[in-house]
């Protein structure tokens, strides 16, 4: 298989994907228990992609720079700091202490 | 016309979520060309795919040699989840028709998170919720694939991503967008069983899948009435 043809493939199941949450049928989504899932389900991935965002190399579970990083951004966004400030200040964190490593 | 103060607080919101993702779009287009794709494979995706997690996903597959059809099904199983965001945002957004091709293409964790945020928190304003979806979702496609063509172009000169610090990027801003969903005793078990089964998972699935696994929780704890015995 070409890297064009993955590329292509790839691009449509991920549309399929979205496109499935909006055609489902609305008798199906009115149900309280789909809804209450749903919900759910976004803060499990969300978590989920804050842990292996963090934790992760490849396979392998990692602890460096990333992980204080996480820390102070935790504390910005619990003293209301906007997003940018939070996201920045992980960024500046993980690259300064990689850099004094 | 009178000013809307809550309305221009959802907006501001919208442009920085899109600011700090063109920030790690930077480290997408880099690490995809580091993978071996070629630019344009890695605006395509940028462009048509527009999912972060499975266009990181399908460029690690690749870079790390595996074949075509994992480097799919990875890019696959983690876009799943914007199949879950789909049903959450048709039952605030009720689009139609061709709309609905238009807003499932961004309906992503970003402008999900915005929209359902403002559902939730001002169940009295229906616009607010549609217009923190929209303007988060035309602010990412805008800075994302801008900041892929941007890093695609100059990743061979900045070198490694990691040295900037963008790789924790990604994490504060995914920790960020799942911050205000905290607020219950109960989404916070289902955030820290999450991360716990993911990373239990990480060793022993391939990528992409620990995260799709911990939906499986919410699956789980969301089954049963919320205070009904176990």
């Amino acid at each position: 298989m070409s890297t064009w043809t993955a590329v292509l493939a790839a691009c449509a199941a991920c549309f399929a994907l979205k496109l499935a949450g909006y055609v489902a049928p609305e008798a199906w989504l009115d149900r309280p228990r789909v809804v209450r899932i749903a919900g759910l389900v976004t803060v499990a991935l969300l978590a989920a992609l804050v842990a292996v965002q963090t934790l992760a190399t490849g396979r392998q579970l990692h602890l460096d720079a990333r992980l204080p990083a996480l820390g102070v951004a935790a504390l910005l966004l619990w003293r209301r700091a906007p997003f940018v400030v939070v996201v920045a200040a992980a960024a500046v964190t993980a690259a300064l202490l990689r850099l004094l490593a | 016309m009178t000013p809307d103060p809550a309305r221009r607080a959802v907006l501001r919101q919208a442009l920085s979520v899109g600011v700090a993702t063109g920030a790690y779009g930077i480290s997408f287009g880099a690490l995809a060309v580091a993978a071996g794709l070629t630019v344009a494979q890695a605006c395509v995706l940028s462009l048509v795919m527009f999912t972060g997690g499975s266009q990181f996903a399908f460029a690690g597959v690749v870079g790390a040699g595996g074949s075509g059809g994992a480097a799919i099904a990875t890019a696959a199983l983690l876009g799943a989840r914007n199949g879950f965001y789909g049903l959450q945002m048709a039952r605030v957004l009720r689009p139609r028709g061709w709309r609905r091709v238009a807003t499932a293409q961004v309906t992503i964790d970003e402008s999900t998170a915005v929209g359902s945020g403002q559902a939730a928190v001002r169940p009295d304003r229906p616009d607010l919720a549609r217009t923190g979806f929209w303007a988060t979702a035309l602010a990412v496609f805008a800075l994302w694939n801008a900041a892929t063509l941007l890093g695609a172009v100059v990743g061979d000169t900045l070198g490694d991503p990691r040295r900037y610090g963008l790789d924790a990027a990604a994490a504060a801003a995914f920790l960020a967008l799942l911050w205000p969903r905290l607020a219950s005793g109960r989404t916070r078990a289902v955030a820290a069983a999450a991360v716990v089964v993911a990373s239990a998972l990480v060793p022993v699935l391939p990528p992409g899948a620990p995260v799709l696994a911990a939906a499986l929780v919410a699956i789980v704890v969301g089954w049963r009435e919320p205070g009904s015995p176990p």
